[in-house]
C-alpha cells in the first residue's frame, strides 16, 4: 500500500518537468522569497548576465530560466498561462498575438516609449537586425555581398562554392525564422528569388541561429541567411573566420519582447523583472554576447508592434505562405 | 405696526426658476453634445472597421473549389491606433469556420458589401464588430465568404472621456453664465420694486400726490392703483377737513350771537344766582368758541401744509402785532405780556399760519400762568430764527413731553383748565410745514418755555 504512494511521490516531480527544455537553469537558488519562472527563447548564455544583475539587485528573488523555441513557447504558454510569470521571445508576431488574446498583464507603472510597447503589456527591450553571416575565407579575393541582390548574383555565378553550403531557418519550425521570412516577403519580391536560388543550391534548413553559426564556424556552411546578428557577434573574434553583413537594400530589425502573464502569482516581482529588462542593466556589461539595446534611430527598419503582425499567423495565410516557401526552397 | 404676512420671495422664486432652468438646459446641452460626439466617434471607428473588412474580403479568391484568402497586411495595420486596441477576426465559408478566432461570430443579414455593425463582448472585452460578406463564383459553384472583424473600444472610450470632459466643461460654463445672468436679471427686476418702495417710504406724512416717475410697463397698473388710492385718500382727507372747518365756522357764528345775548342778559339780571348761571354760560360758550376756532385753525393748517404761500415775513413785527392784540386779554387776567425782539427778523413763511401758531402758544401761556405774573415773548435771529414764549405756570409733565403735540392730547396737570388739546398740535404742524421745530422745556424756577424755530 505504501510503496505505490512513495513511487508516485518520486515520479511526480519527474512528470512535472517532463517537458523537454533546450536549457533550464535556476538562478539564485538560495533565494528566500519567490521564484520567477521565465519562459524564453533566448540562449541562457546570452541572457544570464541580465538575470544575474537582477538577482543581485533583489537577492530575495530566485529565477528559474526555461529555454525553448518560439513556437513551443506559444504552445506551452497557451496551455497553462499560470505556470509562467514572464515570457520573453524574439517572435514578435506570436508575442503580439498572445497579448492580443489577453494573456498579458497590463503594467500601467512601466514607462516605455509608445513604439516599443503595445497596450502597456508587451514591451520591447532589444533591437536585433537579421543578418547574413559569411565565412570570410570563401569570399577571399571576391567582393563581399552587401545586398540580397549581390548574394543572388554570387550564388548564380559560383554555384559550386555554395551548393549544400547555404543555411537558413526552417520557417515551419522556427517562429523567428517565419517572422523574418514574412517581413522579407512583405518588403520585396527579391526574397522569393533568393529562396529559389537557395533552394536550387540545396539549402540546409535549421531550427536556430546557434546551430547555423556553429556550422559556419566549422566550415560546413559558407553563408547563413537571416541569422540573428546578436548571436553571431558572440563568435566574431577580430580577424576570425566569420563576418556579419547587414543587407543594405532593406534591413529588417526585430525587437525582443517580454510580457508578464495575466495569471502570474508574482506580479510584483515579475513587473520588477520587466522593468529591469527595459532599464538595459546587465544587457551589455561584461556579457560575452550582449543583446543590442533599443535604438530609436533604427525605427525605420524595425518591425512595427501592431495587430498587423497577426496577419501571417492566419491559418489560411500561413498555409499559403508555407506552400510557396516550400515550393521555392525544397523544390520537390 | 402689525407685521405683514409674507408668502415666499419673488426674488427667490425668480432665481430658483431661472437657475433651475439653466441647470436643466446645461444638462441637456451636455447630454446632446456627448451623444452626438459619441455617435460621430463611433462612426469613425465603424468606417475603419468596414474598410478593413472590405479589404479582407477583397483578398478572397476561389481556386479549384479551394478558398484562398491572402489576408492583406494593411487590413489590420489600418486598425492600429494610439490606444493599441485589440483586434479579433473570424472568416467563415458558408457558415463553416475557416480561420481566425473560433467563437467570434455575428450574423450578416444584408447583401454583399453592406457591412453590419454591433457592439458586443468577446474574449472578456467590449468590442465593436463588423460583419460583411462576399459571394465568390467558382467554375461550377457559388460560395459565400463572411468576415467577422472585431476591435476593442479603448481608443473610443478615451475619446469619449475627453469629449465628455469637454461637454461637461461646456455645460458647467453655460450654467455659470446663465446663473450669473439670472442673478443680474433678478436683482434688476427687484431693483425697480425697491426703487418704488423707497420713493413711497421717503414721502412726508402729508404727501399724497401721485407718482410721476416712469416705471416699467408691468408695474404701471400697480402704480396707477396706488395713485388712484392716494387720490381717493387725499380727497376724503380734504373732505373731512373741509367738513370740520365748515362745522366749526357754522358753530362759531351762532355761539357769538348766544354770547352777546348772554352778556346783555347779565347786565339786566340782579339776582346773584342768576348772574352766576349766566357767567358759567358765557364761560362755556367761550370754551366752545375757542375749540371751534382751534379746529378751524388746525384744519386750515393741514389743508395749507401742501400749499404753503411762502413770502418774506418779519417775524418780529408779526409777533409784535399779535402781542399787542392779545394785551387786553392778558390785562383781563392780570398778566403782563413782555415782548422783546432784536430788530427785524426776516424769514420765508406763511404769515397766517405762523400767526396761528404763535397765538395758540401765547393763549396757552396766558391760560396756565398764575395771576400777577409775566409772560415773556422774545424773537431771536440766530442761530435759527425763533420765537420763545415763557411763563411761570406749572410747566410740562416730564414724561409726557413727547406726546403733548398729538391731537387732543392734554397734559395731566391741565385738568380744570379750559382747552381743546389742539394748541401745541397746531404749533407743531406749522413748524413741520416750515421745516422748523417746536421744542418744549421746563424753566428753572418753574414754568414752561416753548420755542418755535424756523
Amino acid at each position: 500500500m505504501r510503496l505505490p504512494v512513495i513511487l508516485m511521490l518520486m515520479v511526480m516531480p519527474v512528470l512535472a518537468y517532463a517537458q523537454d527544455w533546450e536549457d533550464r537553469r535556476l538562478f539564485n537558488p538560495s533565494a528566500s522569497g519567490t521564484v520567477l519562472r521565465i519562459l524564453s527563447s533566448t540562449d541562457t548564455a546570452v541572457f544570464a548576465p541580465i538575470i544575474e544583475a537582477f538577482v543581485a539587485e533583489t537577492p530575495e528573488t530566485g529565477v528559474e530560466y526555461l529555454v525553448t523555441s518560439t513556437a513551443e513557447i506559444d504552445r506551452l504558454f497557451r496551455a497553462d498561462p499560470g505556470a509562467y510569470d514572464v515570457v520573453v521571445s524574439s517572435a514578435m508576431d506570436l508575442q503580439l498575438k498572445l497579448a492580443n488574446d489577453g494573456y498579458a498583464l497590463r503594467l500601467n507603472d512601466v514607462d516605455h516609449p509608445g513604439w516599443a510597447q503595445w497596450r502597456q503589456s508587451l514591451f520591447a527591450f532589444t533591437a536585433e537586425p537579421a543578418a547574413i553571416v559569411i565565412n570570410r575565407a570563401v569570399f577571399a579575393g571576391r567582393d563581399i555581398p552587401k545586398t540580397r541582390q549581390d548574394l543572388i548574383r554570387q550564388m548564380r555565378d559560383h554555384p559550386e562554392i555554395f551548393r549544400n553550403k547555404i543555411g537558413t531557418y526552417d520557417i515551419r519550425k522556427s517562429g523567428l525564422g517565419y517572422l523574418f521570412a514574412t517581413q522579407d516577403a512583405r518588403a520585396s519580391e527579391t526574397y522569393w528569388r533568393l529562396m529559389e536560388v537557395m533552394g536550387g543550391l540545396g539549402a540546409q534548413l535549421y531550427c536556430c541561429s546557434g546551430d547555423m553559426i556553429d556550422d559556419l564556424a566549422s566550415g560546413r556552411l559558407v553563408v547563413a541567411y537571416n541569422v540573428l546578428g546578436s548571436y553571431a557577434a558572440a563568435r566574431l573574434v577580430p580577424g576570425g573566420a566569420l563576418e556579419t553583413i547587414l543587407p543594405s537594400d532593406f534591413p529588417i530589425t526585430m525587437m525582443r519582447t517580454a510580457f508578464v502573464s495575466k495569471d502570474t502569482g508574482e506580479s510584483g516581482a515579475a513587473t520588477g523583472f520587466v522593468q529591469h529588462l527595459l532599464s538595459g542593466e546587465g544587457g551589455d556589461g561584461g556579457a560575452e554576447a550582449p543583446l543590442p539595446p533599443l535604438d530609436s534611430a533604427s525605427q525605420g527598419s524595425t518591425i512595427v508592434l501592431e495587430p498587423a503582425l497577426m496577419t501571417f499567423l492566419d491559418t489560411l495565410k500561413r498555409r499559403r505562405f508555407l506552400t510557396e516557401w516550400e515550393n521555392a526552397i525544397i523544390q520537390k | 405696526m402689525a407685521r405683514l404676512p409674507v408668502s415666499g420671495s419673488l426674488r427667490n422664486q425668480l432665481v430658483v426658476s431661472l437657475i433651475g432652468g439653466a441647470a436643466l438646459l446645461a444638462l441637456l446641452l451636455f447630454l446632446v453634445t456627448r451623444n452626438f460626439a459619441a455617435q460621430v466617434a463611433q462612426e469613425g471607428q465603424d468606417s475603419i472597421l468596414g474598410a478593413a473588412a472590405a479589404s479582407i474580403l477583397d483578398a478572397a479568391a476561389i481556386h479549384d473549389g479551394q478558398v484562398e484568402i491572402d489576408l492583406p497586411y494593411a487590413s489590420f495595420s489600418m486598425l492600429a491606433n494610439a490606444s493599441d486596441d485589440r483586434v479579433f477576426y473570424a472568416i467563415y465559408r458558408d457558415d463553416t469556420f475557416l480561420s481566425g478566432y473560433e467563437g467570434l461570430d455575428a450574423p450578416a443579414n444584408q447583401a454583399d458589401g453592406q457591412p453590419t455593425f454591433q457592439s458586443t463582448e468577446f474574449n472578456g472585452a467590449d468590442v465593436r464588430v463588423v460583419t460583411d460578406t462576399r459571394t465568390l463564383i467558382g467554375a461550377d459553384d457559388r460560395t459565400q465568404i463572411r468576415i467577422v472583424l472585431a476591435q476593442t473600444q479603448d481608443q473610443l472610450a478615451g475619446t469619449l472621456e475627453r469629449i465628455s470632459r469637454n461637454a461637461a466643461l461646456l455645460g458647467a460654463g453655460f450654467f455659470a453664465l446663465a446663473a450669473l445672468l439670472s442673478f443680474w436679471a433678478t436683482s434688476t427686476t427687484i431693483g425697480q420694486l425697491k426703487t418704488l418702495t423707497q420713493s413711497v417710504t421717503r414721502r412726508g406724512p402729508q404727501d399724497l400726490s401721485a407718482f410721476r416717475k416712469p416705471v416699467p410697463t408691468e408695474m404701471a397698473p400697480l402704480v396707477t392703483s396706488l395713485n388712484s388710492l392716494m387720490g381717493r385718500l387725499d380727497q376724503s382727507l380734504r373732505q373731512s377737513e373741509d367738513f370740520i372747518a365748515e362745522a366749526a365756522h357754522r358753530v362759531r357764528t351762532p355761539l357769538a350771537t348766544v354770547r352777546a345775548h348772554a352778556e346783555a342778559t347779565l347786565q339786566r339780571v340782579d339776582k346773584a344766582e342768576n348772574r352766576q348761571a349766566l357767567r358759567a354760560m358765557v364761560r362755556a360758550i367761550d370754551e366752545s368758541s375757542r375749540a371751534a376756532s382751534q379746529l378751524l385753525d388746525h384744519a386750515m393748517i393741514t389743508v395749507r401744509a401742501d400749499h404753503l404761500t411762502l413770502q418774506d415775513v418779519d417775524l418780529a413785527e408779526l409777533v409784535g402785532d399779535l402781542v399787542q392784540r392779545l394785551t387786553p386779554v392778558a390785562d383781563m387776567k392780570d398778566l403782563d405780556l413782555a415782548f422783546q425782539a432784536e430788530g427785524a427778523v426776516p424769514i420765508l413763511g406763511d404769515p397766517v399760519q405762523i400767526q396761528n401758531a404763535v397765538r395758540n402758544l401765547i393763549d396757552n401761556a396766558l391760560k396756565y400762568a398764575p395771576p400777577e405774573s409775566t409772560v415773556e415773548i422774545a424773537v431771536w435771529r440766530g442761530p435759527r430764527p425763533n420765537v420763545t414764549i415763557q411763563d411761570r405756570g406749572p410747566g410740562f409733565p416730564l414724561h409726557e413731553m413727547d406726546t403733548l403735540t398729538a391731537r387732543f392730547k392734554r397734559g395731566r396737570n391741565a385738568e380744570g383748565t379750559i382747552g381743546s388739546g389742539l394748541g401745541l398740535t397746531i404749533a407743531h404742524d406749522v413748524a413741520a410745514a416750515h421745516d422748523g421745530a417746536l421744542t418744549l422745556e421746563n424753566r428753572e424756577g418753574g414754568g414752561a418755555c416753548v420755542c418755535l424755530s424756523f
